[in-house]
């Protein structure tokens, strides 16, 4: 493991605003004993924004309610703002300004009456309210909303009232649990100018949760959580540094991306390899590294360059050492050899809720075999266009088709190769792996022989076989994921619906699971996906982003990507990210519409 | 220190801390449509249809009458039964036709006199009649054989008096009723359902807000304010008594001005005693909602812990004198017993203080093991 962790020289007194050491929290009873943090130490200093990175279930947010008095430690002592937290967790309260995960807004409330209840509990004189609304109102830019209620306010929005109710009044510590979560990548970026500018022009102090990794290189300081374990404490460029001329990116146009992954990844020497548009990026160990030209000798057509190392490059190789990724074995999908060609189609579909357009004149294809991506923020149509594809809601105008019928009037034989899987998983918690395996065997109808067989395959092939008899609800969550896939394959469905299906897991439980869906596509199975995550776009075919109901862009991810080039100005030497992509997109979008409204 | 930090720690902060929560719970009450439901809607209906609808009164219950030999005396008999308002006698010219209209239910007693029936009448003995009741409801049961039977005898009377003649009773019974001289189930019905009504908007009301707070995420944003337990405490029980008091003075409005119920005692006790029982009610629903965490469990239990012991156990529709000794110690723990017994006796008898009393202490000595409870369990930590 590297020690990026040569943790920042000691703080003095002062300048500490938050320490942790020693601190073990456990959750539950026996036998279902969680243990969130072992022994987490760690330092917080004034003025500048400390990422608390991990994801979902490594501990960030159990560490936030320690912090702010909410939950006591077993072990350990907490000191915050000079007070032990758990003991005297009033007079912490009344000093840090804590934004939970769901912002703790009274959504039947207005934006001015959250700010009015925020003000009275946080004790805001009357007089010192108006010039602080103003202020707090022109920095989130919800000055023209204060009469809506907040239920009313898109997720962007939300999160940044949200925001302004923590800082009502002005608190010298601001924890944020996850504020980016599900936001769209706009909103992200300009509440990550706020808080910038809160350090900057305040010096506040900030401790900022997130899952997203490429957050990370926005902080002044990094915390790396996993499985409950502080694995290094740094700049972000700390992590990152020892990887330098580690990092490469491959391309090889003869031979399909998901196939040159496959390859890379099982080759000694290669620590990480992940899709990244038409590349594969591969992280090599040190001695590989020396001759990178090696590497894609017998690759037909490959060429390799060297990329500057990123902080997931550092998170992945800390967490998985210097071992080589695992080949993933796919249970052999019988793909009903069809023929090539449409497999979903979407004409003008539109969806309203009373006079609310939810999806609004969509269109788009899918083929089979393809993995095609539904991109976009929380609120943006994706989960209502996939519930009526699945034929679960039915549409209020348009046409569509998933394997030439429409799902809500279709008979059984058609949905019977539709395989689903859903956001929360939808297995049930308190029976076993098996059972959950048999269950939903049984409730596709599969009988006797093959009943017997497909369960057999799906606990080989997934890896399960540890797990037979563990309940469902006490697996980790990357297991939960895999049961999940597990359970919707087991009828040998040619089309896959995935909705959300990596958002909690860690980043290597999701570079499996996608070598999982990249190897049904190669077998033939049509994938259609939604994600809130940008990164994951670069592993669809084809992908979708939508905004408000409307997709702004279609096509490959390198097309989207050169269309946004072309509509932000081209920075050359500049990579577009993803995220950069949907942004141009969204602003292009904006400025389109005040044209036209001008005209 | 600096004024905004000594307005903060100060009694002003308390003050305006308080004033936020309560203003922000009114506003979500005025909002939220089921808030309004459960707190104005639901009484009115169910005062409307007790008032109206249910009642433990026997009126026009369908009677079949047999008559084997129809003459003039039993024409006289059945004539009685059609003149009060109690029975709608149904002429039958069998008992088997008799029998299959009790098995299908379309009358609830059967009338049967014989063919010598008038001759008996008229010889020393005395003629008797036979009566066939569906039993399935005792009470019901119980209810139309008092009143066939107080038929009979009035007819009996009348035709001796008429006669001339005098009836040869060894006893005379001369029966007076007292507080509820009509017999009318609406008088003491209505009473109770505010039991009912206030149990519901102070435990099931709360118990169901607070466990909102949680499954939305606000009460996590609210303890990490400077607020105090008590203070958030405080902030539900005010606005759900006002709530509570309001649904009361609706009940009671309706119960005096539409249905005609007596009011024979004085406002103020039932006013105080009101208060009372909606201190036990609200710190039950804070207890729940400490407990559970989402509204789903909080509503199940408040409806068990609660609402349905003030329905089947407070005295409000069946008597606790005729419960099994067990369930009668069962009883005792339910603040809606006490309530009832105050209740009835204010609506129908007065300030009859010797019953008032004990009822009253044990009400104020529920509310403060509830809300003192509720005050002790609630800690400003997420476990």
């Amino acid at each position: 493991m590297i020690v990026a962790a040569a943790a920042p020289a000691p703080a003095s007194g002062t300048d500490l605003v938050l320490r942790l050491s020693g601190v073990d929290k456990r959750f539950g009873k026996p036998p279902h004993v969680v243990q969130a943090l072992h022994g987490v130490d760690l330092e917080v200093r004034r003025g500048r924004v400390t990422g608390l990175i991990g994801p979902d279930g490594a501990g960030k947010t159990t560490l936030m309610r320690i912090a702010s008095g909410l939950l006591t430690p077993e072990r350990g002592a907490v000191q915050a703002l000079g007070f032990d937290a758990a003991r005297q967790s009033l007079q912490v309260q009344s000093r840090v300004g804590y934004m939970p995960q769901r912002f703790g807004l009274y959504e039947d409330l207005s934006v001015q009456e959250n700010l009015d209840l925020y003000a009275d509990l946080q004790g805001v004189a009357p007089t010192a309210r108006a010039p602080r609304y103003r202020e707090l109102m022109h920095m989130t830019g919800l000055a023209s909303f204060t009469r809506r209620l907040a239920g009313r306010l898109s997720g962007g929005m939300k999160q940044k009232l949200g925001l302004a109710c923590t800082l009502v009044h002005p608190p010298e510590l601001l924890l944020l649990d996850e504020p980016t979560v599900g936001v769209d990548p706009v909103s992200r970026r300009e509440l990550w100018q706020i808080v910038y500018r809160l350090v900057r022009e305040q010096s506040m102090t900030v401790l900022l949760s997130t899952a997203y990794l490429d957050e990370a290189e926005r902080c002044a300081e990094v915390i790396l959580l996993h499985e409950g374990r502080v694995l290094g404490h740094g700049a972000p460029g700390d992590f990152s540094q020892p990887l330098t001329g580690r990092s490469f990116r491959v391309t090889a146009p003869d031979i399909g991306k998901r196939a040159l992954q496959a390859r890379l990844g099982t080759k000694p020497g290669v620590v990480d390899a992940v899709i990244q548009g038409e590349h594969v990026r591969v992280v090599l160990d040190a001695g590989t590294a020396q001759h990178p030209n090696a590497l894609p000798r017998d690759l037909p057509g490959a060429t390799i360059k060297p990329v500057p190392p990123r902080f997931e490059d550092a998170f992945v190789t800390m967490i998985r050492g210097d071992r080589p990724g695992r080949p993933v074995e796919v249970p052999a999908m019988t793909g009903a050899a069809n023929t090539d060609g449409t497999v979903i189609q979407v004409r003008h579909l539109d969806r309203r809720f009373g006079d609310f357009y939810a999806v609004r004149d969509l269109s788009f294809d899918v083929r089979r075999g393809e993995v095609f991506g539904l991109l976009g923020a929380n609120g943006a149509g994706k989960s209502t266009t996939f519930r009526m594809l699945c034929g679960l809601l039915p549409a209020s105008g348009g046409r569509l088709s998933v394997a030439g019928v429409d799902l809500r009037t279709a008979s059984a034989t058609a949905r019977a190769r539709i395989g689903y899987m859903s956001q929360k998983f939808s297995l049930y918690g308190n029976l076993s792996v098996h059972q959950n395996l048999r269950f939903f065997a049984s409730a596709y109808g599969l009988t006797g022989r093959s009943h017997r067989q497909r369960i057999d395959a799906a606990l080989t092939g997934f890896e399960l076989e540890g797990y037979r008899d563990t309940e469902s609800q006490t697996l980790p969550l990357g297991y939960k994921q895999r049961l999940a896939l597990a359970c919707a394959l087991l009828h040998q469905p040619d089309i896959l619906f995935l909705d959300e299906p990596t958002s909690g897991v860690d980043p290597l439980a999701r570079r499996e699971f996608w070598a999982r869906i990249g190897a049904l596509a190669e077998g033939g199975v049509t994938v259609l996906v939604t994600t809130h995550f940008m990164e994951e776009a670069e592993y669809c075919d084809r992908m979708a982003i939508m905004a408000a109901g409307r997709i702004l862009a279609l096509g490959t991810p390198e097309q989207i990507k050169a269309r946004a080039r072309g509509a932000a100005k081209p920075e050359p030497g500049e990579e577009t990210t993803m995220e950069d992509a949907f942004i141009a997109l969204i602003e292009a979008a904006k400025r389109q519409e005040t044209q036209t409204d001008a005209a | 220190m600096p004024p905004e930090r000594a307005w903060r720690s100060g009694r002003g902060g308390a003050h305006m801390r308080l004033r936020g929560l309560v203003r922000k719970e009114f506003l979500q009450i005025l909002r939220d449509p089921s808030s309004i439901a459960i707190a104005f809607v639901m009484p009115v209906v169910l005062l409307l249809l007790f008032g109206y609808g249910v009642s433990m009164d026997a009126r026009h219950v369908p009677l079949a009458m047999v008559v084997e030999q129809p003459d003039a005396d039993t024409a006289g008999l059945v004539g009685a039964f059609g003149n009060t308002e109690y029975f709608h006698p149904i002429a039958m010219p069998d008992m088997r036709s008799a029998e299959r209209a009790m098995l299908a239910g379309r009358v609830s007693g059967i009338v049967h006199l014989r063919a010598d029936f008038s001759r008996r009448l008229h010889s020393a003995g005395g003629a008797p009649i036979q009566l066939i009741l569906n039993g399935v409801d005792a009470n019901y049961a119980r209810l139309i054989q008092g009143y066939v039977q107080g038929v009979w005898g009035a007819w009996l009377t009348q035709r001796a008096r008429l006669q001339g003649a005098r009836l040869p009773l060894a006893v005379d019974l001369q029966p007076r009723v007292w507080f509820n001289g009509n017999f009318r189930s609406r008088d003491y019905l209505v009473p109770g359902l505010i039991v009912v009504i206030m149990t519901l908007i102070g435990a099931l009301l709360t118990a169901l807000v607070m466990a909102r707070e949680w499954e939305r995420g606000t009460m996590e944003a609210l303890l990490v304010t400077p607020v105090r337990m008590r203070e958030i405490l405080i902030g539900k029980l005010i606005p759900y008594f006002v709530l509570g008091m309001g649904g009361m003075a609706l009940s009671v409005a309706m119960a005096v001005w539409l249905f005609q119920v007596p009011l024979r005692g004085s406002l103020w006790v039932l006013t105080l005693s009101s208060a009372l029982f909606l201190g036990a009610a609200l710190g039950m629903g804070l207890l729940i909602s400490i407990t559970a965490r989402n509204q789903f469990v909080a509503g199940l239990l408040a409806i068990i812990t609660t609402f349905l012991p003030a329905f089947i156990l407070s005295g409000f529709i069946f008597d606790i004198g005729s419960m099994p000794t067990v369930v009668q110690w069962i009883t005792r723990l339910m603040a809606a017993r006490y309530f009832v017994a105050i209740l009835q006796t204010s609506f129908l008898a007065g300030d009859v203080w010797p019953v008032l009393l004990p009822n009253a202490l044990a009400l104020m000595g529920m509310a403060v093991i509830f809300l003192g409870l509720s005050r002790r369990r609630a800690r400003k930590r997420l476990e």
